[in-house]
């Protein structure tokens, strides 16, 4: 396995007087996209907050390219190379679609190489350009909620449920959109509950139950092993597919 | 580069720019609707001038605590103290200066109302800042700790002014050029209405232009919708907030100025007495949003003196009325300000 960029160790998150992340252990490797699996309430969301200083962890450490940052401000962990896309997308619906790019590139105006880039993953972006983002669809938000992520030059990507509520079409669209940026030699950890989307595009997977880490190792030896699949997911590949 | 997610997206029907020009036409509107009753289109020309001079200066109050409500969900009562003192600051450039205001001369007079307006908004500024520090800051997050908290900061800097400037009332004379009324055959309008409404519409043409043009205003506009997501992308939104705060106490000191000139009397009470209109535009246009906030302002000014003419008992109720109205008409307010 490649060098660790993020890791949890032993990391308890408490939202007000519930106690969420029973101890979370993990480890994310440099390059490559690992998935986060879980049923509903499981605590994906939960991490994913808890790593970006949204809820502050009430005990264990997370370590990003060898600097500690669990207690570090929000924005001090997003100027240490962390995107995030939540679950909600937050894109920001009274600005309009460039000025939500605009802001995403805090350092400075998005050079023109990159722009295309992102453009060409989404290219319904450039049509939408000048409107209120509030006027997009569901997945176009989803879309510019990524394209803000990737805006500048970022180390991790962590996005929450980026095909949750999206019609079959546009979750094949995720999922090429996803190849691209692997392509690109993004580190992407993905909570994805579309086994479809989650084993296509998965090199690493992780199994999350009841607020600690139950699984984690290939996609590759997870999609080849059923009775693991049943035992974790209670499902089978075939019957989501 | 290959070019994915076209199929969904690109058949989709292109939305379009939704303009919401429905409130911005509602004071024009209610002005048109005024005149047949009121009759005479003489008064009405007056009645309207005022109304729209007295909703700039309810504006340039209220313009600051919508923001800062709007930004970091802090319930501010505390803000009427900023007019109180802008209006004080006054005396400070009155003091020393007093003769430039009886002088005929137009070009020391604006001079006098300019340094007023500087001296006012740079007290205001930094008492804005101490404010923040001291007493809202150990308040985030509980609006009830917020009320308690803030009306203390009031009480302490209305007896501060009490303190310094005395307790009784103190007559400020407007500068000679501003006094009078410009008048076009039987029309008459009050020189300093109409000085009220150019001050007005500059400071909201320049928070317009802040808000639409400037990096600074985006990130304002994104923070009024979302602060977190703000904070995700790498922004420390506490900066921003400390200077919208005092941005917004400089902004009530600005109108505590233009309300002293109006009054022409200064009383340590006096911002807390406009905060019930204050509060009610902000209400109506939509807690967070500056253009609300503007066509709030007017529309309750404007219904203030059209019914004070009409019907002088309704008078006090006009604007609950107003803002009942439009709260049946739109809960969230004129411009509803999208939240997480
Ligand atoms: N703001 C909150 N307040 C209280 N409980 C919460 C809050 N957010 C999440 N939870 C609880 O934490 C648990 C994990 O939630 P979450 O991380 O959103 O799960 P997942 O993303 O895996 O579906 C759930 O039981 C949920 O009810
Ligand atoms: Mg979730």
């Amino acid at each position: 396995m490649s060098e660790v960029l993020l890791q949890l160790e032993g990391v308890h998150t408490h939202i007000g007087p519930y106690h969420i992340l029973h101890g979370v252990d993990c480890a994310i490797p440099a390059g490559g996209l690992t998935v986060l699996l879980g049923r509903n309430g499981a605590g994906k969301t939960t991490t994913l907050r808890t790593i970006m200083g949204l809820w502050q962890a009430s005990s264990g450490r997370i370590r990003f390219d060898g600097l500690d940052i669990s207690k570090a401000p929000t924005p001090d962990i997003a100027r240490a190379g962390i995107a995030y896309v939540p679950e909600s997308m937050a894109i920001f619906t009274d600005l309009t679609v460039r000025e939500n790019i605009v802001l995403a590139a805090r350092s400075g105006p998005v050079d023109s190489g990159r722009l295309d880039w992102m453009l060409g993953l989404f290219p319904a972006l450039k049509r939408f350009w000048n409107l209120p983002a509030g006027n997009l669809s569901g997945g176009q938000k989803q879309m510019l909620a990524i394209a803000r992520a990737i805006a500048e030059p970022r180390r991790l990507l962590l996005v929450d449920e980026p095909t949750k509520g999206l019609a079959p079409v546009m979750v094949r669209s995720m999922i090429e959109a996803f190849r691209a940026l692997k392509a690109a030699g993004e580190t992407i950890l993905l909570v994805e509950q579309n086994f479809y989307a989650a084993s296509a595009l998965g090199d690493h997977v992780l199994v999350m139950d009841d607020g600690r880490i139950a699984h984690s190792g290939a996609m590759s030896d997870l999609v080849a092993d059923p009775v693991l699949q049943q035992r974790l997911l209670g499902l089978s590949l075939d019957a989501h597919q | 580069m290959t070019d994915i997610a076209t199929n969904a997206a690109d058949t989709a029907e292109l939305p379009r720019a939704r303009t919401d020009w429905l409130p911005l036409l509602l004071v024009p509107a209610l002005a048109l609707l005024a005149l047949p009753f009121i009759g005479n289109p003489s008064s009405w020309v007056t009645l309207t001038v005022a109304g729209l001079a007295m909703g700039m200066m309810i504006f340039l109050m209220a313009s600051g605590l919508t923001l800062v409500f709007g930004l970091m969900d802090i319930i501010n009562f505390g803000h009427g103290v900023f007019i109180s003192l802008g209006a004080y600051a006054t005396l400070i450039v009155l003091g020393p200066l007093a003769a430039w205001g009886q002088a005929d001369s137009l070009g020391l007079n604006l001079a006098l109302m300019g340094l007023c307006i500087l001296v006012a908004m740079a007290l205001t500024a930094a008492v804005g800042a101490v404010f923040e520090r001291v007493i809202v800051r150990p308040v985030y997050g509980s609006h009830l700790k917020q009320i308690l908290v803030t009306m203390g900061g009031l009480i302490v800097t209305e007896q501060a002014i009490h303190a310094i400037w005395g307790a009784s009332p103190i007559p400020i004379a407007l500068p000679a050029s501003l006094r009078g009324a410009y008048v076009l055959g039987d029309i008459v309008m009050e020189r300093y209405r109409v000085f009220a409404v150019v001050i007005g519409l500059v400071v909201f043409a320049g928070m317009e232009l802040l808000l639409n043009r400037t990096r600074i205003g985006l990130l304002i506009r994104a923070g009024v919708e979302n602060p977190e997501m703000v904070e995700a992308l790498g922004y420390r939104i506490r900066r921003l907030f400390v200077s919208v705060f005092v941005a917004g106490s400089a902004l009530a000191g600005l109108g505590g100025v233009m309300w002293a000139f109006y009054r022409q009397t200064l009383t340590a009470g006096m911002g807390m007495e406009v905060m019930v209109l204050v509060f009610i535009v902000i209400i109506i246009g939509g807690l967070g949003s500056v253009g609300g906030c503007f066509v709030g302002s007017l529309l309750v000014a404007l219904v203030a003196n059209y019914v004070g003419f009409l019907a002088p008992k309704l008078a006090l109720i006009s604007n609950i009325l107003v803002m009942a109205l439009v709260l049946v008409w739109r809960p969230q307010g004129l411009f509803p300000v999208a939240r997480r």
